[in-house]
């Protein structure tokens, strides 16, 4: 089974880099998956899912609702509702790239799509705490996601 | 008393970042226009200080995601200046083969996914690809040909790793640059494709009128380096630009307004580069160009859609050109010797000149920067497009006027991502 755990965001915009640092997270505890950084222009990530059969994203969002709180969707059966991933400075956000991908039947077999509630998106914010603190816990569930056991 | 209304939009997507613009008219008159920028667009000049004039390539890089090649090389080319570091052909080549595939990548993605839309009268690339997923396709095999050059020469596809002061950590073999040589002909075809397909579309009217400002290199389109030239006799090296252009602090916006220091609107990017060296475009280009009816110069602000398509075509033709003639160099780069001084660097990013300035000292830290992006330069050219066509198309209904005004701020591709935040589109009728 391919899985590919895929990151973005952009890492001189605060919380906007909550995605890369959920990655990161991944990549230290499971050197053997597939992990993809999307620091802003995100059409690629058609390319980046192709052929897997399992994508697990992550993506800061603004939705208004309590900093670090994670929202989770399953974007094989649900729309990316367009207003909460748009939180990244890039025009052509994560939710249209996916609905992009199930216009033209360029999606994974399986996408799920995990948004960090995040508050500071300013240039040269670091990440809030509250958002930092949910890294950890997010990477873990995407390493059960993908079967794997954490090493650390 | 004429009619008021209001029009507002929250949200002006399919341009690179955001921003924001509102427009306010009284009956059919316009009585003001601005873009406004909420981002601090200095944040970057302020993180260089301090740091080596080594490291000017790969922090710029990150000002923006669709355009990092152009950052780097305008940064590379200012710290080469003031270090009397001249690069020999390969390097040279390779360089601009490198921005060819920014230039591929860039114009596709704003061609297809954020632009065209507009004329075919979709809300977006989502709608016009459940009804055109051919051409969808089409314009997404091109950027990823964009991506593959920029993967290849770059090392990765976004904000490439392999860019450095004097050339590049490692150069390809010519074995490895052959690989490219099938996809980029492949894109050339489509890219013709894209010429044909663009100049079918109905363009509504406006004329450019301001001055137009290219880089320029003898015998060639410039791209990766060159003279500042304008269609009003200006020609200056990159050194002289803060004497003949100023950044004005607006405000209304965290950005600066760029104008000519005797106070003129100036335009850069693809309709001045192909007003200004159009000439210079290879033969193919200039053969699809004829045949779509959009011979240089152009001056109609909503063919820029044409005109992107024909870059299209020559940024590949022009690649295919360097990786054939391409020649291994000795080194992969010329090592640099930091000498104190200021350096002054320019480049034509996919939408227009791209300015930064370096003061060093001896050991090569950066103690100043500046960096003007093509959109802080197109700002005034962008408000003044603006005024002209809400006057023109006044009497279309609000949400027609609305698609309109949309439709000509994306003329100019606005990377408002490297000059602000968040737009939206506010039109105000009293």
């Amino acid at each position: 089974m391919k899985t590919v755990v895929i990151g973005v965001g952009n890492a001189y915009r605060g919380d906007d880099a909550a995605g890369l640092a959920v990655a990161e997270r991944v990549r230290v505890h499971a050197p053997e998956l597939d992990v993809f950084v999307c620091e802003q222009e995100p059409i690629q990530l058609l390319d980046a899912w192709e052929g897997a059969d399992l994508a697990l994203l992550v993506d800061a969002v603004s939705s208004g609702a309590e900093p670090g709180t994670v929202h989770r969707l399953d974007a094989t059966v649900e729309p990316v509702p367009a207003a909460v991933f748009r939180g990244s400075t890039h025009a052509f956000g994560v939710a249209e790239v996916v609905e992009l991908g199930r216009a033209l039947g360029r999606l994974p077999e399986r996408l799920l799509v995990f948004g960090i509630e995040g508050t500071a998106f300013s240039a040269g914010d670091e990440l809030t705490p509250a958002v930092a603190a949910a890294v950890e816990p997010l990477a873990a569930e995407l390493l059960a996601e993908a079967g794997c056991t954490s090493t650390r | 008393m004429p009619e008021r209304r209001t029009i507002k939009t929250d949200y002006l997507a399919r341009v690179e970042g955001e921003g924001a613009m509102s427009v306010r008219l009284r009956g059919d008159t316009v009585e003001h226009v601005e873009l406004r920028i909420f981002e601090p667009p200095r944040f970057f000049e302020a993180l260089l200080r301090g740091r080596s004039c080594l490291e000017a390539p790969d922090i710029t890089a990150r000002i923006c995601g669709i355009c990092p090649v152009a950052y780097q090389t305008s940064a590379v080319n200012a710290i080469e200046d003031v270090c009397g570091i001249e690069l020999p052909a390969p390097l040279r080549a390779l360089r601009r083969i490198l921005y060819c595939g920014e230039w591929i990548e860039s114009h596709a993605l704003h061609v297809y996914m954020l632009h065209a839309p507009d004329f075919l009268g979709y809300d977006g690339a989502i709608e016009l690809a459940r009804d055109e997923p051919a051409a969808v396709e089409r314009g997404l095999a091109l950027k990823k040909t964009g991506n593959e050059v920029l993967a290849l020469i770059g090392g990765r596809e976004i904000h490439p790793i392999n860019v450095r002061v004097g050339g590049f950590y490692r150069a390809p073999t010519r074995r490895e640059l052959r690989r490219l040589v099938e996809p980029l002909e492949r894109a050339r075809e489509a890219a013709l494709e894209t010429v044909r397909w663009t100049a079918g579309f109905d363009f509504p009217e406006r004329a450019v009128e301001c001055e137009l400002v290219a880089l320029s290199e003898p015998g060639t389109y410039a791209i990766e380096r060159g003279r500042i030239i304008s269609d009003r006799g200006l020609d200056i090296g990159a050194a002289a630009y803060d004497e003949h252009f100023v950044e004005e602090h607006v405000e209304r916006s965290n950005a600066l307004h760029s104008r000519r220091r005797d106070g003129g609107t100036y335009l850069c990017g693809p309709l001045a580069r192909y007003a200004l060296n159009g000439a210079a475009l290879s033969p193919l280009a200039l053969e699809a160009a004829r045949e779509a009816g959009v011979e240089p110069p152009c001056r109609d602000a909503f063919r820029s859609i044409v005109v992107r398509s024909v870059e299209l075509v020559y940024a590949c033709d022009e690649a295919l050109r360097l990786i054939e003639s391409y020649e291994e160099p000795d080194a992969p780069f010329v090592p640099l010797e930091p000498v104190a001084g200021v350096g002054y660097g320019v480049s034509e990013a996919p939408r227009g000149l791209l300015y930064h300035r370096y003061r060093i000292d001896a050991d090569g830290t950066i103690l100043d920067a500046k960096i003007v992006p093509p959109t802080s330069q197109n700002q005034l050219a962008i408000e003044d497009d603006l005024r002209a066509v809400v006057e023109r198309y006044a009497r279309l209904g609000d949400d027609e006027l609305r698609a309109v005004c949309e439709q000509a701020i994306r003329n100019y591709d606005p990377c408002i991502s490297c000059a602000t935040h968040f737009l939206d589109l506010q039109v105000e009728r009293l």
